[in-house]
């Protein structure tokens, strides 16, 4: 059932209220004052107006995006309707890097100004949910010096007490209320207003507030300048409260007193519309005994700053209206107060006020303690309230929270204690280095590739392709570094980058899954993720920063409708993706291999090779990485670059390999400790050496008899094949040449299959018996030179 | 014997035998390790070093163990982690998975397995939950979240390494040989493999992302390091609890060894197979013959296990046919003189018989067509004749093209050595044409 809540969608009017306030000729658009949103098939109807602060949909239903409406407007057909926004950013989107700069922390429910250039600030009317209300931080919450300095730039938001709320969730559509027909629908919209408004809807009445504050243009300018208090940088320069504001239910005898004669009426209704869908009243699960006091605590200052700054506002109407008496607060903060003690008491659905009343306070104080926020969302719509504590650790469940590790070791790794553990640990393929020579061009172009796309913010594809161990992953992560170094210090827009590997996954469709979890935490199922990644791409979603995505062996997506591939292309195509996807694989010729037309176009002719590094190059990685540490002779290292294909792993490989055997051979008093030529030859010969000449050494006589059977029966026959029974036949002569007793079928048998094992010789299945053929997988001639050596 | 009884300290003759049954059967069935690797001292350092750089220093490496059946791969492996064990810092530290090609066959159970074997979060009891994708991506997370210095380095033991290769593109090489060339979780990537070509058998990706060491274990023993490993085979420790039945124990085994006939047993198995295990196999043979009224091993024994080691079992089972079936089997033989080995049918068989039969004007062997049907079925049955091909079902049984699966010398061998078996058969058998 619950599913079915947060399944289901709202459909939402849109439609201007009063006259355009003005006409722009140029743009054809007509201004407005304000926006009416009324859900279907409920009467309420929400206004939002120009400044005040507004929920826009976004990927995560459980936190929308937050702004503020700077204009609205609508072109003359008065089909589309727009809105220009100011962004704010909340907590968790704020990167962790700039989270620092704040200094200090942040409360979950702050929302701070966002000042990216890269972000669309034109929205759809449409994807507006409601309006929020929002406050500068108070004083009281710890704030930096800086802010706490400059007292009236702040506004202190009346406690969420049920009046307020009250009014919020009723907003200024008061008049056009009737009560409510079809159940679902009432359902629906009292599961959006949960779901969507878990920060909300203390609405108009402080947004107001606040942008009466906002508009003197003073104080705002310098909360997004004054540097005392932005060395956050841009994006960081107002810190704003949210106030978590639940529409609840219950409306305590007092609120009658604040002057709205509807109220009661209200509350009859609200709970009518939702008692008969929620058994109990959904409520986020009540405060912890330290949040309600944390937050009761909050109240009193802020209600002592009120008072103080009250006669700042400028907003008196508002004001009056829907801030609280004190008394009023006051009282209810005793009620917090009280609620502690009877936290635990699990209050089921009745009409009794009191409890209704309790329940709806710790809804109020709930969503504000960082706690309960990632619980959100079951919590409000669990009707029983069970906690998720109560779930026994033990139980034989599949973990969901179990977290990805390898126990740590109990001993730390001993370090490098000399020069060549020091050179073998800087030559070891993992060792990140510092920077990567020989790769400067390439660096440099996928750098200004991507940097334009975030930039313009565009999307665009590249395709990027090199045989292995030229560099191009640690190329493109390394570009990634870099452009990730230089958002966070503010000269390009900020973005995301987000990597999938078409070999860490089980199946081409598997991708869809990782994308999605990796840009937004979600789980979804393959099909369910590439419809969410559809959505995301192809729709205006506000304030959307550009995605980087790094597709590593490409060619291991392929499927038989190529539909992965093809989506991954297509979607930076989509005007408003902002979706920039880098692309690696082995083969320079893939997309005309093995891509449909259509995929192909797609990926367009932005193409990068990687060329197999040169002997030059390769002396140039060792040497950087080597970094003056003095571990190899000098014609020592000219040596590996004779034997090497341009695969710097390998290269790498045998520097280290010849570290190893330098140190583990016996100390030779001439010797200078460092790696010689002998020991890169020695590394050399164990890394190339083909077996198969040792092997045939080291193989028993029968079986060395048996490989010279096959070769004479090959010479007789002309072919280099035969059966078994024509090899055996071979064998007994030679044997009898050579003296021995001749051996038996049986025996002879597993001799060939032991040179079958070893793939000396390649065998049809042994139930073919005496039947099966033999060829040989050496050259003929490496078999004599073997047998010849003795 | 009469010695033994003299020391009071002796154990009864029973009780010594089992001691010594119950010690070398350690030693030759239960792959009890040497003391010290035989032969393969360097490939033994080289591996100790290697996994010892990753359990000390948390280096990631991988490696190849290459040597032909038999040759103490696993034995090689099994010593080394012994010795790993006993550096304190190794023992504490050291993860271990062991896999095997022929138990996990595709990658599904090999994660489950890994998980399993490492109690990663995700297991509870003895089941890991999640799909194969959630498992892998799972797996790799935990990996990716260690780091050299601090995470506990896992070892990776890949017995039958090249049946991996042939998992579904190579998806679990790939990551295991990614992670060990990434500064991720220190893991040593150990695989055991008897194919010489292995490494043809990897993807170009996953070829680059191997360090391609190889370790070949690749012995040439002289006759005279075979025979001594024989002699160390057999040979009793001196903490065997009756001294004395040891000394005669060992005395008994060095005169063993120089018997000549012995000697040519062993040089017979020895130009046959290097490998230890077979010779392992031979001496558990003579072993079981040890008891308490003969509490050594005669010459005769080893002869006889030889005898029952070589036995060809083909030639053994011409032993069991009925005459008709026998006749059967030379006419095919004469048919494949004729015509060179091309498949014949029953009728042709049959036309064969009958000529051998009309010569011989003798009706002893005049059997109907339904019994030499049923008598070419039952050869088909021993698997002695196959079809040509194996969509039989449309031709009539009686013109299927058949092969036959015996050397011409496995038949003479068994007509020799057939009971009883009647002269004209035999002399039809050796003439040259039917």
């Amino acid at each position: 059932r619950m599913k079915y809540f947060t399944r289901l969608r709202v459909r939402r009017v849109y439609e201007w209220r009063g006259k355009p306030l003005s006409f722009n000729r140029k743009l054809k658009t007509y201004e407005y004052g304000s926006l009416a949103i009324s859900v279907e098939g409920l009467p309420r109807i929400t206004v939002i107006k120009i400044g005040q602060h507004i929920l826009i949909e976004g990927e995560d239903e459980d936190n929308p995006y937050v702004a503020k409406v700077i204009r609205l407007f609508g072109d003359d057909s008065g089909k589309q309707k727009k809105a220009v926004v100011q962004w704010f950013v909340r907590v968790f989107e704020v990167p962790l890097s700039k989270l620092k700069l704040l200094g200090r922390e942040p409360h979950p429910q702050e929302i701070f100004y966002y000042q990216g250039r890269s972000c669309d600030d034109e929205v759809d009317a449409g994807s507006i949910l409601k309006p929020v209300q929002s406050e500068l931080a108070p004083a009281s919450s710890p704030p930096p010096p800086a802010l706490a300095s400059r007292g009236p730039a702040r506004r202190a938001l009346p406690t969420p007490d049920l009046t307020v709320m009250r009014r919020a969730a009723q907003g200024e559509a008061r008049g056009g209320r009737a009560t409510a027909s079809a159940g679902k629908a009432r359902a629906a919209e009292a599961e959006s207003l949960h779901s969507s408004t878990k920060l909300s809807a203390s609405k108009c009445l402080s947004a107001k507030r606040r942008n009466a504050s906002a508009r003197t243009p003073g104080v705002r300018k310098k909360l997004e300048l004054s540097s005392e208090c932005c060395r956050e940088g841009s994006l960081l320069s107002c810190c704003i409260v949210l106030w978590p504001i639940k529409l609840q239910t219950g409306i305590p005898p007092q609120s009658k007193c604040d002057g709205c004669p509807a109220v009661h009426v209200d509350r009859a209704e609200v709970d009518n519309e939702i008692s008969p869908m929620l058994p109990v009243i959904a409520t986020p699960r009540g405060s912890k005994r330290k949040s309600a006091q944390l937050v009761s605590s909050r109240i009193r200052k802020q209600l002592n700053l009120l008072d103080n700054l009250q006669d700042l506002n400028s907003d008196g109407e508002d004001e009056e209206e829907f801030v609280p008496s004190k008394k009023e607060l006051q009282s209810s903060e005793e009620e917090e107060e009280e609620e502690d003690e009877e936290e635990e008491e699990e209050a089921g659905l009745d009409s009794d006020d009191d409890v209704v009343y309790k329940k709806g306070r710790r809804a109020a104080a709930g969503p504000r303690t960082p706690r309960s926020k990632p619980r959100i969302r079951s919590s409000t719509r669990t009707p029983q309230r069970t906690p998720n504590r109560k779930i026994t650790p033990g139980t034989p469940r599949t973990p969901q929270c179990a977290t990805p590790s390898i126990p740590s070791r109990s001993l730390p790794a001993r370090q490098p204690a000399n020069v060549l553990e020091e050179a073998r640990t800087r030559l070891h393929v993992s060792s990140v280095p510092e920077s990567l020579p020989c790769r400067e061009q390439e660096f440099q172009d996928i750098y200004s590739f991507v940097e334009s796309k975030i930039e313009d913010g565009t999307g665009g594809c590249m395709y990027i392709s090199g045989v292995p161990g030229t560099g191009k992953t640690a190329t493109v992560q390394e570009v990634m570094r870099c452009l990730q170094h230089a958002a966070d210090v503010d000269e390009i827009p900020p973005f995301h980058f987000i990597e999938i590997n078409g070999m860490k996954m089980t199946d081409p469709h598997q991708a869809y899954v990782q994308i999605l979890q990796k840009l937004t935490g979600q789980k979804a199922t393959a099909d369910h993720a590439a419809a969410l990644l559809e959505k995301r791409f192809s729709n205006p979603a506000p304030r959307k920063e550009t995605t980087v995505l790094l597709v590593d062996e490409l060619d291991l997506l392929w499927t038989r409708k190529q539909n992965v591939m093809y989506n991954l292309f297509d979607w930076p195509t989509r005007r408003h993706a902002r979706l920039v996807v880098l692309t690696i694989a082995n083969t320079m010729d893939l997309p005309e291999r093995i891509m449909i037309n259509r995929v192909a176009s797609r990926l367009g002719l932005t193409r990068m090779s990687f060329q197999p590094y040169s002997f030059k190059q390769l002396q140039q990685i060792i040497m950087s990485r080597l970094n003056k540490v003095k571990a190899f002779e000098e014609d020592a290292l000219q040596l590996v670059w004779a034997a090497l294909s341009g695969d710097a792993r390998r290269c790498l490989d045998i520097c280290r390999t010849a570290t190893e055997i330098c140190e583990h051979s016996p100390a030779d008093p001439s010797a200078t400790g460092l790696v010689e030529v002998g020991h890169v030859m020695e590394a050399l010969n164990e890394m190339f050496s083909s077996a198969y000449v040792t092997a045939i050494k080291c193989a028993s006589l029968q079986e060395q008899l048996f490989l010279r059977a096959v070769i004479a029966e090959f010479r007789r026959l002309g072919l280099e094949e035969a059966t078994f029974q024509q090899v055996f036949v071979q064998h007994q002569a030679l044997c009898r040449v050579e003296g021995l007793q001749p051996i038996s079928v049986s025996e002879g048998l597993a001799v060939c299959r032991r040179l079958g094992g070893c793939r000396l010789l390649l065998l049809e299945p042994s139930r073919l018996g005496v039947l099966q053929r033999v060829r040989l997988n050496v050259s003929q001639d490496d078999v004599l030179y073997a047998l010849k050596a003795d | 014997m009469s010695k033994r009884k003299m020391q009071p300290a002796d154990l009864p003759a029973g009780e010594c035998v089992s001691q010594l049954q119950e010690m070398l059967r350690q030693r030759l069935c239960h792959q009890q390790l040497p003391d010290r690797p035989e032969g393969v001292e360097a490939q033994h350092k080289h591996l100790l070093e290697l996994l010892k750089r990753t359990s000390v220093h948390g280096e990631s490496n991988s490696v190849l163990i290459v040597g032909p059946r038999g040759a103490g791969k696993t034995m090689l492996l099994k010593c080394v982690l012994r010795d790993l064990q006993e550096e304190k810092e190794a023992e504490k530290n050291l993860l271990q998975v062991h896999l095997n090609g022929l138990l996990q066959t595709d990658d599904r159970i090999a994660l489950k397995e890994i998980t399993r074997q490492l109690h990663l979060e995700n297991v509870v009891g003895d089941k890991v939950f999640g799909s194969f994708a959630e498992n892998l991506t799972f797996l790799l997370e935990a990996l990716k979240k260690g780091d050299r210095s601090s995470s506990r380095p896992v070892l990776f033991v890949l017995d039958e390494f090249d049946l991996f290769a042939a998992h579904k593109n190579q998806t679990l090489l790939y990551n295991l040989l990614d992670v060990s060339q990434s500064a991720q979780a220190p893991i040593a990537v150990v695989g055991m493999t008897c194919r010489l070509d292995v490494l043809e058998l990897l993807e170009k990706r996953v070829k680059s992302r191997f360090s391609h060491r190889q370790i070949h274990l690749l012995s040439n023993p002289t006759f005279a390091e075979y025979l001594g490993r024989v002699r160390t085979r057999l040979g009793l420790p001196d903490h065997f609890p009756d001294s004395r039945f040891a000394a005669d124990w060992n005395a008994s085994v060095e005169t063993l060894c120089e018997d000549k006939s012995v000697e040519e047993v062993l040089r017979r198995h020895f130009h046959s197979s290097k490998d230890f295990r077979s010779l392992h196999m031979l001496l558990m043979l003579c072993l079981s013959r040890v008891s308490v009224a003969k509490p050594w091993i005669r010459p005769a024994d080893l002869l006889e296990a030889s005898r029952l080691s070589f036995a060809d079992g083909e030639a053994n089972m011409l032993h069991g046919l009925s005459i008709l079936e026998l006749c059967l089997i030379i006419a095919m033989k004469h048919l494949n003189d004729v015509y060179e080995g091309e498949p014949f049918n029953l009728q042709m068989v049959h036309n064969e018989f009958k000529k051998f039969l009309q010569r011989k004007s003798n009706s002893m062997y005049n059997f109907d067509q339904p019994v030499i049907l049923k008598a070419f079925e039952h050869l088909q049955q021993l698997e002695m004749i196959r079809p040509v091909d194996s969509s039989s079902a449309k031709t009539q049984r009686e013109f299927q093209l058949m092969r036959l699966m015996l050397d011409h010398s496995q038949i003479m061998e068994a007509l020799q050595k057939y009971p009883q078996c009647p002269t004209e058969v035999k002399q039809w058998a050796m003439s040259a044409f039917g």
